[in-house]
């Protein structure tokens, strides 16, 4: 191998060996895989040792680089990398590039990763595949902080896939459930088809600029002359990558469904590693998408980074009001903060939505953490809030104290972390010209804080239902032990979580007498603790802008500064966020309160509402367009679905009108879900079968067949090829 | 080259006969009505291949033949066709019904087209088959080959191996 | 010594070996067909290896070796695989098996 570059040297030792970051999980992947099982705590050690090894290293990493930037004017990012392999003239390396960005994914992804690990000591305890489940984990994150890393796209692209391949894992981990192993491939198959995007990307800006090395990428893309449909094109192609990956709209289908992974994968998936790749990746190649979508060029209001996120944020929060699963209301929150952040760099505001990846993943992961933390103690492994939760703020008052804070950063309540964050992605869509933005993300908060109430008031508050009221019931007697226990056995059907756990809890050493073990509450606390403060770090208000120092050398490209910073621009969104608290509570005490309320039960009653209802809870429709009518439609001539639709639809539209349309609502629902979907899936049925026919004794099934086929061809061809040619 | 050419008559006439042992034996393994007369014919073969390669002064490939295929795998496939309780003496239901009618046409085109490219593209290029070269044959070359430019492709299909090894136990075992 | 003698007995042997795998219906001839496609090459890779050999270079050599190994590596998993149809369908008639029909 050879040394290609080597300007790391100089600039002190973790900056040199931040190589050794992904590296030491890797190794102990393989580590786990081979001896795990022998170890007297099945390998969760090597994992837990490995991922402190890398935080220690990346601490020191984000240290000296911090010093770096101190110390001289215009800190360039420290890069080390060693051929790897040449084709031709271009050489790939493989190795480290340390800058601002890098440098707070690593800390981030290390930190995190830690905390998840060790939480899942408890959360996992006794599951058959726990070897495994610490194996696949570590690797998550060596994919994630090898992606981090990366000074090339080669090597990007190695980190994005290790990710796709042990998201697949983590969460088909208990696939013996066939809905679990069905969203495991969901997940994989809807990320491949943005990845497709990724591999065209890179190849149009190897054609485009001779080199795959990131730093030369950002600086040709930044003062770029030549073809700009191409650029634009890679920029298109590369989004299309983040697109899948980061759950935006329209492929976001996938991520709630991840959620058939256990608790400590979705945290760590949600919060700093797999979704966040997406938003990474335009953020790192960020003069690429500037120019390629001509982002704040004056006069331009829209561009698709900034429409696709806003798009995400308003139909991701729609969704998080119908779910009962309190992770699916995290899932589709998370869709929807991660449309912030699209939406964020859209706009040209690429410190905030930066930032906002840092606050998020804390306060993400504490949300996610508690939601486990309810379900693993409280609700007898059920999700459902609506059955098995309820009243439980009491008993679990550590993990009740850490979901408020984090909620609160989440809704973007003053002072807590989220506010600094996400504050200035709204305010930033506003003074750089993005009207229309600004109104998303002020909608956005309002509708965050608005579901975000319910679940806490589900959860929480009122009165205790199914599991939790068994979990609140049996310990009012203070006899706790024997009852948590007892409760364990309890096979529970409903929710997908029960991860057959033996009864070992014995006396669980725990800081409140009914909450959660410490290895899952001192997680909880630390996370929530930076819930709280980790805003500090860029607080505009405060005039902090330690964050801004250390990473705006990332950018790569000329933005506008960020608005300055006043009280009274903060209002709107503020009352905002008190409004959809006041709206969310009141709503909620009469529908799912004690007293009789002529609320209850209006969206069965109603017909406009209950198709509203129907509409959000069967997701937009977008999985049954996903499955029933693309890919049914792509096996068989679309035209003969079209002309049938045309048919039907035209016929019922004329039908209705005649019949006279009283109420609208009904109408709507009647023929957009009953005469569109229902028909153009059964219409999908008929021609396919039809069209299937015609080629169906091709599809014999025998060998020998084949075998005739593929000879013959080949013969066939290489005939055509000899006439031509002679 | 002409001199060589002339001297190599008995070459040719080996090559020839080897070359009409090696292709009825080729024909009946596909055609026999009989698994093990197919397998035996198999020898023949590979036994007539490694000849061909005795000829082409590539001794160690040729010893190589004999031991692995004519040792090996020819055990494995009579074997596979004890194992699998193979009719012994004449079988009917060995082939396809009228497969040959669509079998034959394609085969037949296959050779007819590389046969025309081969004659056409090789026309009278000559091979010396005396084993007169300095170099020829010569299996220290062969080894530092394997050893040097070839490392990683024998490093790989150790693993290929050993993966087929462990693929056929886990297959084939009872349990 | 033509050098097209010996690439025509591998083009024949080919052919043969295509047509064996066309028109047998027993899985152990259709995998012996394949051994008949893989000496063939064989054969081939032989006779270039003698065309360069005077130059020096015995590359078709090294790949004819690693040819055989993995035709050995090749039936040994193919005969496991006809052997588990056996055990479970009673028969390795290639026309049975025929799951993957649309």
């Amino acid at each position: 191998m050879l040394l290609a570059s080597e300007t790391a040297a100089a600039s002190g030792w973790f900056l040199a060996h931040a190589w050794l970051i992904p590296v030491i999980p890797a190794v102990a992947f393989f580590l786990i895989i081979f001896f795990g099982k022998r170890l007297p705590r099945g390998g969760s050690e090597i994992g837990i040792a490995a991922m402190l090894a890398s935080l220690v290293i990346a601490s020191g990493t984000a240290y000296q680089w911090i010093h770096l930037v101190g110390s001289t004017e215009h800190a360039d990012a420290v890069s080390k990398t060693v051929t790897w392999f040449e084709i031709g003239s271009l050489k790939v390396g493989i190795g480290s590039r340390i800058d601002g960005l890098a440098m707070m994914l690593l800390f981030l992804v290390a930190f995190i990763s830690t905390l998840v690990q060790i939480y899942s000591t408890e959360y996992v305890r006794g599951d058959r595949r726990y070897t495994h489940f610490f194996a696949s984990l570590t690797l998550f994150s060596a994919g994630m902080l090898t992606m981090v890393l990366a000074p090339n796209m080669v090597q990007l692209i190695l980190g994005w896939e290790i990710m796709g391949l042990c998201s697949f894992m983590l969460i088909g981990h208990w696939w013996e459930e066939r809905a679990n192993s069905e969203a495991a491939l969901k997940a994989f198959w809807t990320v491949r088809v943005g990845d497709m995007g990724l591999l065209v990307g890179t190849g149009v800006l190897l054609a485009l600029f001779g080199n795959l090395d990131i730093s030369e990428i950002n600086t040709k893309a930044a003062e770029f002359s030549g073809n700009h449909a191409l650029l634009a094109f890679a920029a298109v192609a590369l989004f299309i990558a983040c697109i899948g990956k980061s759950g935006q709209f329209p492929l976001h289908t996938w991520l709630p469904d991840a959620m058939a992974g256990p608790t400590p994968v979705s945290s760590l998936l949600h919060s700093s590693t797999m979704v966040v790749a997406g938003v990474f990746l335009v953020a790192r190649l960020y003069p690429v998408f500037h120019t390629g979508l001509d982002i704040n060029i004056v006069g331009h209001h829209f561009n698709l980074i900034a429409i696709i996120g806003g798009i995400t944020v308003l139909i991701a929060a729609g969704l998080a009001f119908v779910q009962n699963d309190i992770k699916k209301v995290l899932a589709y929150s998370t869709v929807s903060q991660l449309g912030y952040m699209m939406m964020g760099l859209g706009v040209g505001a690429w410190m905030p939505a930066v930032f906002h990846i840092f606050t998020h993943a804390f306060f993400k992961c504490c949300l996610f953490l508690c939601a486990g933390s309810v379900a693993h103690t409280g609700s007898h492994h059920s999700f459902d809030m609506k059955k098995d939760m309820g009243g439980l703020r009491k008993k679990m008052p550590i993990t009740f104290g850490t979901w408020m804070i984090s909620t609160a950063a989440l809704c973007g309540v003053p002072f807590f972390s989220g506010f600094f964050s996400k504050d200035e992605i709204i305010d930033s869509a506003k003074g750089n010209d993005y009207k229309v933005f600004f109104v998303v993300g002020l909608i956005g908060a309002f509708m965050t804080t608005a579901y975000m109430t319910r679940a806490t008031y589900l959860t929480f508050f009122g009165k205790a239902r199914g599991g939790a009221a068994h979990f609140v019931g049996e310990h009012e007697d203070h006899s706790h032990e024997e009852a948590h226990d007892e409760g364990h056995d309890k096979a529970d059907a409903h929710g997908h979580d029960d991860h057959h756990a033996p009864v070992v809890h014995g006396k669980p050493l725990s800081f409140a007498p009914d909450d959660s073990p410490w290895q899952i509450t001192v997680p909880l606390m630390i996370l929530g603790a930076l819930a709280l403060v980790a805003g500090y770090l860029n607080a505009a208000p405060f005039k902090i802008e330690k964050f801004h120092e250390w990473l705006h050398s990332s950018i790569g490209v000329e933005v506008p500064e960020a608005p300055k910073f006043e009280w009274l621009n903060a209002v709107p969104s503020i009352l905002l966020v008190a409004a959809g608290f006041a709206v969310s509570l009141l709503i909620c005490k009469a529908v799912f309160g004690e007293g009789n309320s002529p609320l209850k039960g209006l969206t069965q009653r109603n017909a406009l509402l209950g198709a509203g209802h129907k509409f959000l809870v069967n997701k937009y429709y977008l999985d049954t367009l996903y499955e029933k009518v693309i890919v049914r439609s792509i096996a068989h001539p679309i035209s003969a679905a079209a002309y049938w639709t045309n048919q039907h639809i035209l016929d019922g539209i004329v039908n209705g009108v005649g019949k006279g349309g009283k109420k609208t609502g009904e109408l709507v629902y009647k023929y957009i879900d009953q005469g569109l979907v229902d028909g153009v899936v059964n219409g999908s049925g008929t021609t396919a079968t039809h069209a299937g026919g015609a080629l169906q004794p091709v599809q014999s099934g025998k060998v020998n067949l084949y075998g005739a086929l593929l000879f013959g061809a080949a013969a066939v061809g290489a005939l055509v090829l000899v006439l031509v040619n002679s | 080259m002409m001199l060589a050419s002339d001297i190599q008559v008995a070459q040719n006439i080996g090559f020839g006969i080897i070359a009409a042992v090696m292709v009825l034996a080729a024909i009946r393994v596909v055609t026999s009505k009989n698994v093990v007369h197919a397998a035996l014919s198999l020898i023949a073969v590979m036994a007539g291949a490694a000849a061909q390669y005795l000829l082409l002064s590539a001794e160690f490939v040729a010893v190589t033949q004999v031991l692995v295929y004519i040792g090996a795998v020819m055990v494995l496939f009579l074997f596979g066709v004890m194992l699998t309780r193979a009719k012994l003496g004449k079988d009917v239901d060995l082939d396809n019904k009228g497969a040959w009618a669509y079998g034959a046409p394609i085969a037949l085109l296959m050779l007819g087209v590389m046969v025309y490219v081969l004659t056409k593209g090789f026309k009278d290029t000559k091979i010396s088959v005396s084993g007169k070269g300095s170099n020829v044959g010569q299996n220290s070359l062969l080894s530092d080959k394997i050893f040097s430019s070839y490392a990683l492709p024998f490093w790989a299909l150790s693993f290929v191996l050993l993966a087929a090894v462990i693929g056929a136990i886990v297959l084939a075992r009872k349990d | 010594m033509l050098i097209n003698n010996f690439l025509v007995l591998g083009a024949v042997l080919f052919c043969i070996g295509v047509y064996g795998v066309i028109v047998r219906k027993n899985a152990v001839l259709v995998l012996m067909s394949i051994e008949l496609i893989l000496n063939s090459v064989n054969i081939n890779l032989l006779a270039f290896d003698r065309l360069w050999a005077e130059s020096g270079n015995n590359d078709g050599s090294v790949f004819a070796l690693y040819i055989i190994a993995v035709a050995a590596a090749e039936v040994g998993v193919g005969l496991a695989l006809v052997l588990l149809i056996f055990r479970n369908r009673k028969t390795i008639a290639l026309d049975d098996l025929s799951e993957m029909k649309g």
